[in-house]
């Protein structure tokens, strides 16, 4: 993307969440926790036009590096995001996300019955299968809908 | 079977349940070389949900091998009443055991509770998920009527939240099964369970009726549709009639097929099939004790085996 289609500043340290399918901005901000409250500097560029992806969303954000367990959670709803640490306005690593074999502790699971939902000293455990994931305690599979059983 | 726990039917492979089969032909042949195998033992049977047969056959499994059994009691007027967690309760009664039968509402229990002790945990059934020593007793059930090779299976009834059909479908992917599925379209196999199916390439098929496939059958496995599963009672009724059997809708089966059900039935199997040769029933319940029998000495066995030794769990 050239200069003059900038539609969000350059920032200066932090981490730019770049090829994001569109539509999914607003989720990976809630897998970062990320809701304003925290004063974090952040800007979202959604359904900006791509190359790879025809439309992307674009997270940047200021003065917060990621963890592994979110990098692992965001991979399932944007496997082809690249993970850019910016330091002093230019790019310092490059990273595409891989996916896990499991994550643990940032999923709800969807199954009201799962122990998990039980009130038991337990984090939630899902492996990775093809197209979604899949609770350890339940066997319950999760697809499309990861997003809105984000616990963190 | 190199396992420490029963969890869920699908850990198991065909040699592990070839093995418990064969050991509880052996139990069945001699039950008096089984007697004090296990004497000064003692087996908790921690069930959170009422249970007869299930309870009742791994008492009598367990006191066959000479192991004393201690329970709850009323779970209402347990401690599980008063809020205590299933993690604290079972840490606490694996102190009192030797091995920890378990049956709770909540899928996934049992995998919980194995991760928080070192005693075997048998899932004597977790909600809708699994009840796998259900199954080792049915596969007991078909081989003796058929051998478990080339077979063709129905299982009719409620298949979404019945947990003896999960095992047992997972199961029966080990062997050379044909297996169709006969339900209501609300009442069909959870995703989660067709996921496993399909990733051993298993052939399966379903079905709304029983009608056109009855002929194929060797095995008719019958579980029962239950009236709180449907929001209305009328619907229930209307669909809860459609599978239901009687000596009459067999005369099209296959002289040999075996008709099997978990137990308890309601009105889903017509008493007048009782008195035809395809009633297994009563016969499968009774195979809960010499199966339940051999896997417990299987267990404790391999307990006694990696006694004193550090195990990846």
């Amino acid at each position: 993307m050239s200069d003059h289609e900038l539609r969000v500043s350059k920032i200066r340290d932090g981490t730019v969440i770049d090829h994001v399918e569109g539509g999914q901005a607003l989720n990976v901000l809630a897998i970062l926790g990320i809701d304003g409250s925290e004063g974090y500097g952040v800007s979202v560029g959604m359904n900006v036009p791509s190359d790879r992806l025809g439309r992307k969303d674009i997270v940047k954000v200021e003065e917060r590096e990621l963890s592994q367990s979110e990098v692992d959670v965001l991979s399932l709803i944007a496997p082809e995001a690249t993970i850019n640490i910016v330091r002093d306005f230019e790019v310092v690593e490059k990273n595409r996300v891989t996916r896990p074999d499991s994550v643990t502790g940032v999923l709800s699971c969807p199954n009201r019955n799962c122990i998990t939902n039980a009130d038991e000293p337990v984090d939630t455990r899902f492996d990775v299968v093809a197209d979604g994931v899949r609770c350890d305690y339940c066997s319950t599979i999760l697809r499309a809908d990861i997003a809105d059983h984000i616990d963190v | 079977m190199r396992q420490d726990h029963l969890i869920t039917a699908t850990q198991l492979s065909r040699d592990d349940i070839e093995a418990v089969l064969d050991r509880a032909r052996a139990v069945a042949d001699d039950p008096a070389a089984y007697a004090d195998r296990h004497a000064g033992r003692v087996l908790a049977l921690c069930f959170f949900e009422p249970s007869t047969r299930t309870r009742m056959s791994f008492d009598s499994a367990a006191k066959r091998l000479g192991i004393d059994t201690i329970d709850m009691g009323d779970v209402d007027s347990s401690s599980v009443s008063k809020g205590e967690s299933l993690t604290d309760t079972v840490r606490v009664i694996e102190g009192y055991a030797d091995a920890l039968v378990l049956r709770h509402p909540s899928e996934g229990a049992a995998t919980l509770a194995a991760e928080h002790v070192s005693v075997p945990v048998v899932n004597a059934g977790d909600g809708a998920g699994q009840h796998p020593s259900q199954t080792l007793l049915d596969l007991h059930t078909i081989r003796e009527n058929h051998g478990l090779d080339d077979l063709t299976v129905g299982i009719m009834g409620d298949l979404k939240y019945g947990r003896t059909v999960h095992s047992l479908a997972a199961a029966l992917t080990e062997f050379d099964a044909n297996q169709h599925f006969i339900s209501p379209e609300s009442l069909r196999l959870p995703r989660s369970v067709r996921f496993d199916l399909h990733e051993t390439g298993a052939q399966i098929r379903e079905h709304e009726e029983l009608e056109p496939v009855l002929e194929e059958l060797d095995v008719l496995y019958v579980t029962r549709i239950q009236k709180e599963r449907f929001p209305d009672e009328n619907e229930y009724h209307r669909v809860a009639g459609e599978y239901q059997i009687d000596a009459e809708t067999l005369e099209d089966a296959s002289d040999d097929l075996t008709v099997m059900h978990p137990l308890p039935r309601v009105d889903e199997i017509a008493p007048d099939v009782d008195e035809t040769d395809h009633a297994t029933y009563f016969e499968q319940a009774h195979n809960g004790v010499p199966v339940r029998m051999a896997l417990l000495d299987t267990l404790l066995e391999n307990a006694e085996a990696t006694e004193g030794m550090e195990v990846d769990r």
